[in-house]
């Protein structure tokens, strides 16, 4: 146990020196198998970003009717005690056309626009919260309130957040069909590269199997190399998305203020974080295990 | 010890490099394995640490036969042997020291106690004082030394050496034989390929003759 221990350790040191020897060479194996992963692990950093933001939207049960724009008072007032009596919707708030206004004076700057209009070209609004939140019956109350007299249009808020949730699903599927195919590129990355390690290890290894190393023992610094060469690979994409995420969100805070938001995008999750390393350290092995099968057994001393 | 009973081996493409070669080397012996190039010395020393395997016949190592054996029991067999090549087969990108310790890196000891058997192998053939040099500033027979002490670092009980004085002037050919009796005193069984009779003459050890792949006398010189 403890020999077996030992000889581990020792391919450990040996994969290390592996690495050290090759410089340059393994650094940009890294780096390509980085890059290479940094564009799933960021995809899918993003879009769950979004996700989270179209799942908190889309549970905001709110609908919003606008009344013809010539409706007067008394039609906003019938509209509204029909609704206040409707089973279905829990609260309910009037927005008075002039109260509109006033907020889009204040708020986004533009009282020169709207004071040399003349007339105010808001209509009366209703904002409704409905009791059931399901999307089917938040379909079907607009539908009915879209034939009620004086209703212009209704707006159910939470359909483009439903959109978004729907937009991201294609997102991951393509994020996950991106990720298979850059699964294969980096094991080949790998197995070419252990490959090239084998080769030029020629002579010792040639020698190893003369003098009684076994199989075992000579593939194990190449499988630890493609192991390590896959975690160095895997810790330089999740340096890529942590860096790119950043610079993202100094962008996205100016943007989502001006919209009265908070949202940010989020970094990978320390389970993600572990995942990414754990699958590029997997593939990593991998290549590295494809490649000793095939070559190390070529290498036979005459 | 080693002991070959009706061995034939026929390359691909149906050269016959050995024809039923029969006999036995008992442990603790030296015996000298002699015939011109081409004979059939090389095919032979490879049949026994199984490097090739014997197309017909038995070879048998230390009660094993090795035409039998799996692939994965090869290299148990290799580290009881120690294999001397005609060309040294050592590595340059390494310390004399560290060609030492490559076989001891295959059995997982302490690598203090590998270290401490490199020098002790190092220091049977003289060269402890040169094992921080690199094997290519070392002469001929030099080489030849610190070929036999990766062979013998693992303590083998036999020692298998091809040629291993071709190419060295009689002065280094006399050292590397004075080493190998030296082993021989402490029991290590030893098959010597050589093509120099005089060396054989001298030490008049028994002498296995091969010709065109057959053993065609046996005897000790002298």
């Amino acid at each position: 146990m403890i020999g077996w221990m030992r000889q581990h350790r020792q391919a450990i040191a040996a994969a290390l020196a592996k690495l050290a020897g090759q410089k340059s060479a393994g650094l940009a194996s890294a780096l390509v198998i980085g890059v290479a992963l940094s564009l799933p692990a960021g995809g899918y950093a993003l879009l769950e970003s979004l996700r989270a933001l179209a799942r908190g939207l889309a549970l905001d049960p709110q609908l919003s009717v606008f009344l013809h724009v010539e409706a007067r008072r008394v039609d906003a007032d019938a509209l509204g005690a029909r609704l206040k009596a409707d089973s279905r919707v829990a609260q309910l708030r009037f927005v008075p056309k002039e109260a509109a206004l006033n907020e889009l004076k204040t708020a986004a700057g533009l009282a020169d626009v709207i004071g040399a209009l003349g007339r105010n070209p808001l209509p009366d609004a209703f904002v409704i919260r409905a009791r059931d939140t399901r999307a089917d019956a938040l379909d079907a109350l607009a539908a009915d309130l879209r034939t009620l007299p004086a209703v212009a249009h209704v707006q159910v808020d939470a359909a483009w957040a439903r959109r978004l949730a729907a937009l991201t699903g294609v997102g991951r599927t393509a994020l996950l069909l991106l990720a298979a195919l850059l699964a294969f590129g980096l094991i080949a990355i790998t197995f070419n590269t252990i490959r090239l390690q084998i080769l030029t290890q020629r002579d010792e290894i040639e020698v190893s199997k003369l003098i009684g190393a076994t199989d075992a023992f000579i593939g194990r610094p190449f499988f630890y190399l493609g192991l390590l060469q896959g975690l160095a690979g895997g810790a330089v994409a999740i340096a890529i998305v942590w860096g790119g995420i950043a610079l993202l969100n100094a962008e996205v805070r100016a943007l989502a203020e001006s919209y009265g938001s908070e949202f940010r995008f989020a970094f990978l999750s320390p389970a993600h974080t572990l995942a990414v390393l754990l699958f590029s350290g997997l593939l990593g092995w991998l290549g590295a295990f494809m490649s000793v099968s095939k070559y190390l057994r070529e290498i036979e001393p005459k | 010890m080693i002991s070959f009973s009706g061995v034939s081996k026929r390359y691909p493409g149906g050269q016959e490099a050995l024809q039923s070669v029969s006999f036995t080397i008992d442990a603790g012996a030296l015996v000298f394995l002699t015939g011109h190039s081409g004979a059939g010395k090389s095919t032979l020393l490879k049949l026994i640490p199984g490097i090739e395997r014997p197309t017909s016949g038995s070879v048998i190592v230390n009660g094993q036969n090795v035409g039998a054996l799996k692939r994965s029991a090869i290299p148990v067999l290799r580290r009881n042997l120690g294999l001397v090549f005609q060309d040294q087969k050592l590595l340059y990108d390494r310390s004399v020291f560290d060609n030492v310790m490559l076989p001891l890196s295959f059995t997982g000891q302490p690598r203090r106690e590998a270290a401490r058997r490199a020098r002790a192998a190092l220091d049977k053939v003289g060269l402890l004082r040169r094992e921080r040099s690199n094997p290519i500033q070392l002469s001929g027979g030099e080489q030849q030394r610190l070929a036999i002490a990766r062979a013998v670092a693992n303590r083998p009980a036999a020692l298998v050496a091809d040629e291993p004085t071709a190419n060295l002037d009689a002065d280094s050919a006399a050292e590397i034989l004075d080493i190998f009796v030296a082993f021989n005193q402490v029991g290590v069984t030893l098959l010597i390929a050589t093509h120099d009779d005089g060396l054989v003459e001298r030490y008049g050890r028994r002498v296995l003759h091969l010709a065109d792949g057959r053993l065609i006398g046996e005897g000790s010189a002298r």
